[in-house]
């Protein structure tokens, strides 16, 4: 039996392991330099990038950002002052659901609030369904995060006289700010490859644009829209661009680990 | 060191009354709030605007857009239930793989795994909750769908004679009920792993020892002892994979052939509710096709709200108890 | 620094006659609704030291939260009674419980350096706040070099103020605490057990740091080690299930105690 458990280990690594040497043959071979400086060139011409969309997909990274971290951590200092009120229980657990609800229905909701009653797509609109989906993550890591900054803080800087607020701001947010900068990341990571949200929203653009008001691209839209296609130029840019697309989650990824490993090494008791 | 004056508080006060501190501490609390009041006012929102949508087709066509088959745009009969039933066979396929691997996985790395490759294992399959939606799609397409073709369907209903029941019959296409349920699987696994693997680490050292002055071997300790104690979060960890199988989009309409179909079997290609969203919606013109759309993802919703809160609520109650 | 008004008290003073700095009537402490203090009324003589010692749980340090406001943010606690300290009502009408703690310094159980900060950056950290006020002449690096002098902390650390003040030891971070309580030049400064957490070698550090502060500040010291009560104290208060039951000085209490409880703790019949 305790062989069954290796085989399980062996067996749930495996997907991802067959998933990065796939992406990383595939997708190396079609990689040159003319994929993150060119534009998509029309059907049937061979070589173009995707310039427009990984630079359209750091500005929705951006929107989201502005959106999701301050009013998570926000969220998230309330949460951790406040640890039981009514108001503490009820967004606790909406931010749960909030995490769980499928992107799609983020998507198509920010579409009705967002496009429809302007009549057009925008990169505005993508930006807030996907920072819309960071809020809870950024909320529940930084109250975890604060969590873990003992009593003892807050009370040494209420002691010597520090407002409430600037306690909290200047000493227990401080403490706790490579934590939940790794939270941050981690969000960040998790949102960069959506493609769902931006489906009714950002949408896609074959042109470069850098407006919010405008329909934007995006990796994720792009890899989306070549790797559905018929042709097979499409195809080798769709690999190209996922393998991009992993780059940039998994530095992401591993920076979050060693930002935590390095910076919150200070143990105050 | 100058001596303070006999009211030096009541210099103070009079500076410090309308202190700005107070102001302060006041504003910091107001904002704060505000945003953890965003939270719900999100929830409230997107829910509003989804069945406020929704509600010329559920006015117009009833429960017909759940129970019936026929999607015709042009003729306004809108019957999902495909959809739906693709969204829950794919779903229960994708659990029915990932759920022994992921406990397998959870009590390796809980019990058994060497402490130098629990760190790397389990880096990995936390790993899989970071690969996007599109690139599982993407593999999918290009790698697992014609080895489900030329490999594993042929040998699953010829090999194993499985083609005399009627989940594997049927020619193999590749783009398939089973090409989604796989993918669902791998996307749900970290997710039911690092709950199951969390909830076993919790349980008190007290009940494996326990078991084990008993005689028990270490097997035997971990089935009789650890798992049972930490059932309840793991069947938690298991809705919440589920939650994400239901709802996930990308890779699923990408691999499962998009075809508004009952079929009972596994090798035909079905339709879910969010790949039905992700393919109609943008091409929608009249408003109750819209309607219709918006009427599928409330399903959807709350389909998703009542599993997440179910698996919430069994993780917090295993959580709770260790808490005590 | 000027010459301290009042002369450093003899070791064995006597309560009545020294010049009063807190003043607590009926000061009584709640969690809720279990009082953990009960109608206190103490005199705490000015430019001494007190000790406040009693069985664990008998709220010596909520009392010692009292004077200086910190009880109150533990929410659902309160505070009946009055407390002055020179002469002001710190639980007065409108009185703001920050300008209290800024006069009055504090030092817990175990160092709380604020692990983000400089050496440097933590003695100041009070400073920054207070000195936009104008209450505090000098500059900052005089002020900071002052108090980590007072602290006895100064030749240690004088070469590595920019270092963080997690990196030196918990005895030095425990003065390092005293000096950043110094620093705003309070003219009271109460402590928390603050050798519990340290050991021995440290513990005698900061009991001669203790014994030397009361030439310029009132001290007032939660201990639940008696040893260390009679030999850092002027006067010793104890406490019994949140009621004072004797204050005297130090000597007397130790000595020739008027109460049998007392008698019985002091000789370690109980507690």
């Amino acid at each position: 039996m305790i062989g069954l458990t290796y085989l399980a280990a062996i067996l749930a690594t495996l997907p991802l392991v067959l998933i990065l040497v796939h992406l990383i043959a595939k997708g190396a071979s079609s990689l040159s330099l003319a994929f993150f400086t060119h534009m998509p060139r029309p059907v049937g011409e061979s070589g173009g990038g995707m310039a427009n969309a990984i630079v359209g997909t750091l500005i929705l990274i951006g929107v989201a950002s502005l959106i999701g971290l301050p009013i998570g951590i926000g969220a998230g200092l309330h949460l951790a002052e406040k640890r039981t009120t009514p108001l503490a229980y009820t967004v606790r657990f909406l931010s749960d659901v909030l995490n769980g609800l499928p992107s799609i229905v983020i998507g198509i909701s920010a579409w009705e609030f967002l496009v429809r009653p302007v009549g057009h797509f925008s990169a505005l609109a993508g930006g807030v369904a996907l920072g819309t989906m960071m809020v809870p993550l950024v909320t529940r890591t930084t109250e975890e995060m604060l969590l873990v900054v003992p009593t003892s803080l807050r009370e040494a800087a209420l002691a010597l006289g520090y407002p409430k607020w600037r306690t909290s701001i200047a000493v227990v947010l401080r403490t706790a700010l490579a934590g939940i900068a790794t939270g941050a990341l981690v969000a960040v990571a998790r949102i960069a490859g959506e493609t769902a949200p931006l489906l009714f929203t950002a949408i896609g653009n074959q042109f470069w644009s850098t407006s919010l008001r405008e329909p934007i691209a995006a990796l994720p839209l792009q890899i989306f829209a070549y790797a559905t296609g018929p042709y097979d130029e499409w195809h080798r840019l769709a690999w190209a661009g996922a393998l991009v697309l992993i780059t940039i989650i998994l530095i992401i990824s591993i920076a979050a680990r060693f930002a935590t490993r390095s910076r919150f090494g200070a143990p105050v008791d | 060191m100058t001596s303070l004056p006999l009211d030096w508080l009541q210099s103070d006060r009079r500076r410090l009354r309308v202190d700005q501190s107070a102001i302060g501490d006041r504003v910091y609390e107001f904002l704060t709030a505000l945003c953890a009041l965003v939270v719900p006012a999100l929830v409230v929102a997107i829910a509003v605007a989804i069945f406020a949508a929704a509600w010329p087709a559920f006015a117009r066509l009833g429960l017909s857009i759940v129970t019936t088959s026929d999607w015709d745009v042009r003729g306004g009969h809108f019957g999902a239930a495909p959809a739906l039933f693709g969204t829950l066979v794919s779903s229960a396929v994708a659990l029915i793989i990932a759920t022994p691997l992921a406990i397998g996985v959870a009590i390796f790395l809980s019990e058994f795994s060497p402490s130098w490759l629990r760190q790397p294992v389990g880096f990995l399959v936390d790993l899989l909750a970071a690969i996007p939606s599109v690139v599982y799609g993407l593999w999918g397409i290009f790698v697992l769908i014609p080895m489900l073709r030329q490999q594993v369907m042929p040998f699953l209903r010829d090999g194993l004679h499985l083609g005399a029941t009627p989940f594997f019959s049927g020619p193999a296409y590749g783009p398939s009920m089973l090409a989604a349920g796989l993918i669902l699987a791998v996307m749900a696994l970290p997710y039911i792993s690092a709950v199951s693997r969390e909830v076993l680490m919790a349980v008190p050292r007290s009940q494996r020892e326990a078991a084990l002055a008993l005689g028990a071997t270490r097997w035997e300790t971990i089935r009789d002892a650890v798992v049972p104690y930490a059932k309840s979060g793991i069947i938690g960890g298991i809705m919440l994979g589920l939650g994400r199988a239901l709802g996930e989009t990308m890779a699923v309409t990408m691999v499962i052939g998009n075809r508004p179909e009952i079929s009972a079997s596994l090798f035909a290609p079905g339709y879910t509710m969010a790949s039905l969203i992700a393919n109609e919606f943008s091409e929608a013109t009249n408003d109750l096709h819209v309607s219709a759309l918006m009427a599928v993802g409330a399903v959807l919703f709350v389909i998703t709200l009542i599993v997440n809160a179910v698996a919430r609520w069994l993780v917090w109650r295993v959580s709770r108890v260790r808490a005590r | 620094m000027t010459a301290p008004a009042v002369q450093p008290p003899e070791s064995s003073i006597a309560v009545d006659k020294a010049k009063p700095c807190i003043v607590t009537r009926d000061l009584s402490a709640y969690f809720g609704d279990t009082a953990a203090v009960r109608n206190v009324s103490i005199t705490i003589p000015q430019q001494a030291v007190t000790a406040i010692i009693g069985p664990s749980g008998c709220g010596k340090s909520t009392l010692l939260r009292c004077l200086n406001r910190m009880h109150e943010t533990v929410p659902g606690a309160r505070v009946e009674g009055s407390v002055e300290i020179l002469g002001s009502a710190i639980y007065g009408d409108g009185t703001n419980p920050i300008a209290v703690r800024r006069h009055v310094g504090m030092v817990f159980q175990r160092p709380t350096p604020f692990p983000t900060m400089s050496i440097r950056a933590n003695v100041a950290a009070g400073l920054r706040i207070a000195a936009k006020k104008g209450e505090i002449s000098g500059s900052t690096d005089e002020i900071v070099e002052e108090a980590l002098r007072r602290a006895g902390l100064w030749e240690e650390v004088k070469d590595r103020l920019s270092e963080s003040a997690t990196a030196i030891s918990g005895g030095q971070q425990q003065r390092l605490c005293i000096a950043r309580a110094l620093a705003t030049r309070p003219r009271v400064i109460l402590l928390d057990e603050p050798t519990a957490s340290l050991d021995p070698l440290s513990t005698q550090k900061v009991e001669e740091l203790v014994y030397d502060l009361r030439k310029t500040v009132t001290v007032v010291i939660v201990t639940h080690n008696m040893q260390q009560a009679a030999r850092i104290s002027d006067c010793t208060a104890f406490l019994l299930a949140g009621e004072l039951i004797e204050f005297d000085s130090t000597r007397e209490l130790f000595t020739a105690p008027k109460d049998s409880q007392t008698e019985a703790y002091v000789t370690g019949r109980f507690g």
